[in-house]
């Protein structure tokens, strides 16, 4: 029941997801190293990324587990990490929508850095798409990546090994996203966005994880959306 | 680590249930109404409002030198913005950034 065009975003999606495998990957077997070395089981591990699938608001809960910090501190503390994510879906609902109720269910459980990263800078490229094929294409972008994070995980686990040079591809994130993000801008308005967010960000890093990159990326949106208004 | 099992389930549950409410927040309750124009005005700036600020952190006090700025990391992150803007391709820049960073990583004999 899957046409020839939604067969090509779908494929459009799964290659722009590539390159973040190189990323991911690594990632998740050092998550699953550091929480078995911390004290997790491997279910316990596994599980941790199979129903949370964020990186960064994972790791910020087994630092804070490893210090025995309370249980509400741990779930306040990584949820704000996330707290982004609900900016990337709201950024992603004048595309998707328009899908029916289960597909925007399944993409908001796979709404993460990379998936948003990739599909909004597709549907900026191509705004006119059928919703059905921004949904393939999103998809795509995680068909690997998803599978590949949970086994990751696992593999991290039980070995108890992370691969070597982790140290190095710590940077292969930064410049992955950032050589993403860099062709977005695309005005005097988007621009001003992006210095205000870095800005902001290293202004407010002293915050606790996850508010100062919120905190400056409403600013960041409002210094764009006014430059934009006022230039028309 | 001091939590009994029912803890650390509670812990990946809760995470799990209220990550995925975060993500799907407007996604899934505003479905495919139209949002005002000055929130879409807005919502068009969100990629270039936060990917940025998500690493800048990450460039200008990396963890692989315990939170110091790294000449290299810096110099590597400005090339990649540098050529994935001008070339318009993520590739491009990803790959003469991570070229700079083991180029002068060399250099400086750090390797």
């Amino acid at each position: 029941m899957v046409s020839t065009t939604e067969n090509s975003s779908f494929r459009a999606g799964f290659l722009a997801g590539l390159p973040f495998l190189l990323i991911g990957v690594p990632f998740a077997i050092l998550f699953g190293v550091v929480a078995t070395e911390a004290g997790l089981s491997i279910s316990e591990t596994v599980s941790f990324s199979l129903v949370v699938i964020a990186g960064a608001s994972q790791f910020t809960a087994i630092q804070l587990m490893t210090e025995s910090a309370p249980v509400w501190i741990v779930l306040v503390a990584a949820l704000a990490v996330n707290l982004r994510m609900a900016m990337y879906s709201a950024s992603l609902q004048p595309h998707l929508g328009g899908a029916s109720f289960p597909q925007r269910a399944f993409a908001a459980y796979i709404n993460v850095d990379a998936s948003y990263a990739l599909g909004i800078q597709k549907f900026e490229d191509v705004p006119n798409w059928p919703v059905r094929d921004k949904f393939f294409f999103f998809c795509g972008t995680m068909v690997l990546m998803f599978p590949l994070w949970v086994i990751g995980t696992w593999v991290g686990a039980v070995t108890g090994d992370a691969l070597p040079d982790q140290l190095e591809l710590d940077f292969a994130m930064p410049i992955m996203f950032l050589a993403l993000v860099a062709p977005m801008v695309k005005s005097l308005a988007h621009l001003a966005a992006a210095i205000t967010s870095v800005t902001g960000a290293l202004l407010l890093a002293f915050l606790p994880s996850g508010i100062g990159l919120l905190l400056a990326g409403f600013a960041a949106m409002a210094v764009g959306a006014e430059i934009e208004r006022r230039r028309g | 680590m001091s939590y009994t099992s029912a803890q650390i389930w509670l812990i990946i549950a809760v995470l799990g249930v209220g990550t995925y409410l975060i993500r799907f927040s407007f996604l899934g309750l505003v479905g495919d109404r139209q949002m005002p124009d000055w929130v879409l005005r807005h919502l068009r700036y969100t990629p270039v409002a936060i990917l940025p600020g998500l690493v800048a952190p990450l460039v200008v006090f990396p963890d692989a030198t315990g939170g110091t700025t790294d000449p290299v990391r810096l110099a590597a992150a400005i090339v990649t913005v540098a050529v994935a803007w001008w070339r318009k391709n993520m590739l491009w820049g990803a790959f003469s950034g991570a070229a700079t960073m083991a180029g002068l990583q060399t250099l400086s004999g750090s390797l």
